[in-house]
């Protein structure tokens, strides 16, 4: 595919359906426990296996977590109403499944990505997940499948559909809308957010038009998107499909298409136009929510720091990049960058360490440690190599840097003891010092080496290089 | 005209009375109306189920309990015949459809369990028409019930079983559901008392849904006061129904015997021959309850309900639409009936195909055409908007008055056979008591007299929302008028 002309000519449009599974001790309309991986078939009740005569109670947890979400997300919390949304399938006991539908909870918000721009939020509504089936047989599918097995443990456990508006133009912009709102949804504890188990889900709406113009063109839904990777890939391949499809004289037919990762390709799946009608309608057993006034103060009252406040806080502080901001909050290291720079770090110091040298966790390693090392180091007390060293044995048995620099030995030579050295290395390596100073940058590293054979690796590198500058000009 | 009818009935509280004080045993009353079903079930079949060994053993039980000197239910030692489309705990629960082949509830109805609490005796299920659908109980897969006044006639509909089972002395009470008059019509078509409590009044789980936002549970009983009775028993909020009202009221037999003096009682000019189809004894007989009504001290005034005219029309988009997204989960999936095919979508159509009788699929093919993008404005839309009109209309009404009145039923009894064929002349039998379900206001039927051929004939007494009490005020009035 023709990576030139998506960019040049075609604009990208692409609007995200995320569903989140909320984590409540029990499911949206029974008291079944939601749990992951338990025996299929083990958390059921009448209620979740829609046996004849049961009746849904909603569960105000999931509710208020939804309410959560909606004002994380900057949108109205409306009086809604659950609707039923009819189809047959026998993953769905009730062959209908409890969704929102023109009156959902949550509606018209925003979200701010790292870069600062913001993607419109539609809605966001509750619904009861389906079941989960898994067909036996050669295909995988249902079709060609010798036999269908059903677990209900998952019939019943809360979800919530965040719509974007169809607003995000890249790829970047893709996976940055995701893993913002599951930094949002991870802040807000509401859900593990798992995208490899299914606790969050992506389907994508993709679609393409030419540059100026206005009015949206066919767009198909791509569902079994399992990672971000595969969503950027999955975007790219169907734009580059749609691109074709133009380029051929041809369109794209709306449907809803899946994503092959092996093959790296979507496939259709059912068209939307033979697709049914869900016969929406206000779902007579239930009563619709009403919010107080009080209740919506209290969520945003009670609202804790999200990622983006949280970047801010670090990315305004002297040194500090804004995409290092971004990786620390989304490797929840933020407020421990925070910390260390409360107890005497140097900001841009505290965070580099952090983003370089310390991504696989902080171990034993305390805010207080942190912010000793980064001082030690800003004074010359250590070289930076040294430093690195550190941290490796403070992450894993903890302790107090100047302790355990004595312990190690490390001690950083001065500068006046370096500048001699330098000078009797000039004394001793006087080719070598000629070939430097008519511009051989080469034998730079020559007289580095040797600084740091003679000292035990203790000399700082740039100090030398320093030095070695200094006298090549005075010369 | 040959019946099965006793020629006294033996009340409730009579009932609990002599058991309570060991008068007589609770497996003596059981055995009375084993008896009478024996004797006379051949031919009237009320019952899809008589549950003899069950209801022997819960009468045992009850004896054991009154003599250790237990404190006993309301309802102790009284046999009670349950609709079958209540859930029984591992008792078969059909809904008198072939659909549910096989299928044992895993647990009880609210209602029943309620009732077993009271110490009632469960005796059995009652025939009905198919998931509640028709006004004459010949919808049943399993054979039409038979009226105990006269063999050759329907009972009503659809809760006919139940109503039977109450007039034919097979138990006391019995509990039937309401959905646009499966129990006030029956009631009427049968000489006993039936009541469609307030809309959230009585708890649905464990009813099989056939339209969810008109279903109602209630009771059946030869006495206003038994009614009350059992309506107490079974009523009250339950946190497993979202639409269950928190404060429900539950005393209604206390002011029972308060007389009518004094209240205002509208009688409903568009079901008193304004709409075509309403038999002229009918109207006579509710006449006579009007006067009886003024007798005792009531105020009475012909009143008008506009809306009365659109509410057959809307009942029928609004009850199948519901019904057809009810009725979806009997695919042949999880449980009941299965018919094979080749593929997964032919084995849910095969099922559903042989499954379900013709008026199920009916309903069922209306209210998805209702439902459907392209019509829902036209047609479920605008029945929400009759619906939302009626409930302004009674507003209005009750500012004024206390209680409405109507007759129940067009005509009494038909012949079995007689309007089976003809689904419309089948639906306007609902005429009077679909209003009530539209809006969730309770109404009862009370015997009033008989028409020319000797059958039964009821009056309505229909009243605000949680308004029982003046309700069966009013009911208790009309019935010591009518003896």
């Amino acid at each position: 595919m023709n990576q030139e002309i998506f960019r040049d000519d075609w604009e990208l449009i692409v609007g995200l359906e995320v569903h989140v599974e909320l984590a409540t001790q029990t499911k949206l309309f029974c008291g079944c426990l939601n749990q992951f991986g338990s025996e299929p078939n083990t958390n059921v009740c009448p209620v979740c296996l829609g046996l004849p005569g049961s009746l849904p109670v909603v569960n105000e947890t999931a509710v208020y977590f939804a309410m959560r979400l909606g004002r994380a997300l900057h949108c109205s919390v409306n009086r809604s109403v659950f609707a039923r949304k009819n189809y047959f399938y026998p993953d769905m006991p009730k062959d209908y499944q409890i969704s929102q539908y023109d009156l959902p909870t949550n509606l018209d918000g925003y979200l701010e990505l790292p870069t600062g721009e913001s993607i419109g939020i539609e809605r966001a509504h509750i619904e009861e997940d389906t079941g989960k089936t898994t067909h036996i047989g050669t295909s995988g599918r249902i079709s060609g499948s010798d036999y269908s097995l059903v677990d209900y443990n998952r019939a019943g456990i809360p979800l919530i559909e965040i719509v974007s508006k169809p607003e995000i133009r890249t790829i970047e912009q893709a996976k940055a809308y995701v893993s913002e709102l599951r930094g949002i949804i991870l802040a807000l504890e509401i859900s593990d957010a798992k995208m490899e188990e299914g606790s969050i889900r992506v389907d994508a709406n993709v679609s393409v038009r030419e540059i100026g113009e206005d009015n949206l063109r066919t767009r198909c839904e791509i569902k079994n998107v399992n990672s971000l990777k595969s969503l950027g890939r999955a975007i790219e391949y169907e734009a580059n499909r749609h691109i074709s499809l133009y380029g051929n004289g041809e369109s794209p037919k709306q449907e809803t298409r899946h994503w092959d990762e092996d093959a790296g390709r979507t496939r259709s799946g059912r068209s939307k136009e033979d697709a049914e009608d869900y016969r929406y309608f206000t779902e007579p057993d239930l009563v619709p929510l009403n919010p107080s006034k009080e209740i919506i103060t209290r969520i945003d009252e009670e609202m804790p720091e999200l990622p983006s406040e949280r970047r801010g806080k670090l990315a305004n502080l002297n040194g500090v990049k804004s995409n290092d901001a971004t990786l620390l909050v989304e490797r929840n290291h933020d407020a421990f960058a925070l910390d260390a720079i409360k107890s005497g770090g140097e900001p841009e110091q505290v965070v580099k360490h952090l983003v370089n040298n310390l991504s696989d966790g902080l171990g034993a390693l305390t805010t207080e440690a942190l912010a000793q090392l980064v001082q030690m180091e800003n004074g010359s007390e250590i070289t930076s190599t040294q430093a690195k060293k550190m941290l490796g044995e403070l992450v894993q048995k903890g302790g107090i840097p100047s302790d355990l620099a004595a312990e190690l030995g490390f001690e950083a030579v001065s500068i006046k003891d370096l500048e001699n050295l330098v000078d009797q290395l000039i004394k001793e390596h006087t080719d070598e010092w000629e070939r430097f100073c008519s511009g051989d940058t080469k034998v730079q590293g020559f007289f580095v080496g040797q600084a740091m054979k003679l000292t035990s690796g203790q000399a700082d590198g740039k100090a030398i290089n320093q030095i070695l500058n200094e006298r090549s000009t005075s010369k | 005209m040959s019946g099965t009818v006793p020629e006294n009935y033996q009340s409730a509280s009579e009932i609990v009375n002599l058991v309570t004080t060991c008068e007589i045993s609770a497996v003596e009353i059981l055995e009375r109306y084993l008896n009478q079903i024996e004797e006379h079930e051949g031919d009237v079949h009320a019952f899809n189920l008589v549950t003899i060994n069950e209801a022997r053993a819960a009468a045992k039980e009850t004896d054991r309990l009154i003599v250790e000197g237990e404190k006993l239910g309301p309802l102790a030692g009284v046999p009670v015949a349950i609709k079958d489309n209540l859930c029984t705990k591992g008792i078969p629960t059909t809904a008198s459809s072939k659909i549910l082949e096989g299928w044992k509830p895993p647990y009880d109805a609210t209602v029943v369990k309620k009732l077993k609490q009271a110490g009632a005796t469960v005796v059995g299920k009652t025939n009905l028409d198919e998931f509640a659908m028709g006004s004459s109980t010949e919808n049943s897969a399993f054979g039409p019930t038979r009226n105990p006044h006269d063999l050759s006639c329907v009972p009503g509909g659809s809760s006919g079983g139940s109503a039977a089972a109450v007039a034919a002395g097979f138990a006391p009470i019995a509990i039937g559901s309401d959905t646009g008059g499966s129990i006030r019509q029956p009631a009427a078509l049968c000489g006993v008392v039936g009541v469609k409590p307030t809309y959230g009044g009585v708890s649905r789980y464990g009813l099989l849904a056939f339209a969810s936002s008109l279903d109602q549970v209630g009771p059946f009983a030869t006495s206003v006061k038994d009614a009350a009775i059992v309506h107490e028993v079974i009523g009250g909020y339950d946190p497993l129904d979202s639409t269950s009202i928190k404060q429900a009221p539950n005393s209604f037999v206390q002011a029972i015997d308060e007389g009518v003096n004094k209240l205002k009682v509208g009688v409903i000019s568009e079901l008193m021959g304004g709409i075509d189809g309403i038999t002229h004894e009918v109207i006579e007989q509710t006449n006579k309850a009007v006067s009886a009504l003024s007798d005792a001290g009531a105020q009475v005034e012909a009143v008008s309900l506009p809306a009365a005219l659109y509410c057959l029309s809307a009942y029928y988009l609004i009850a199948p639409a519901e019904a057809s997204s009810n009725l979806s989960r009997y695919d042949g999936v999880r449980y009941g009936l299965r018919v094979d095919g080749a593929s997964l979508k032919e084995m849910n159509v095969n099922t559903r195909t042989e499954g379900f009788g013709d008026e199920v699929k009916r309903r069922i093919m209306l209210g998805t055409y209702a439902l459907s993008a392209g019509y829902y404005d036209a047609y479920y839309g605008k029945a929400l908007k009759v619906r939302r009109l009626l409930a302004k209309n009674f507003a209005d009404l009750y500012k004024d008055y206390d209680v409405l009145l109507s007759p129940t039923s067009p005509c009494t009894a038909f012949k079995l056979g007689a309007k089976v064929n003809d689904p419309m002349t089948m639906y306007v039998n609902d005429v009077c008591t679909i209003p009530s379900n539209l809006v969730g206001h309770p109404a009862i039927s009370i015997p009033f007299g008989a028409g020319k051929d000797g059958m039964p004939i009821g009056v309505q007494v229909l009243a605000p929302p949680m308004k029982e009490s003046v309700m069966y005020q009013v009911a208790r009035t009309l019935e010591q008028a009518s003896q």
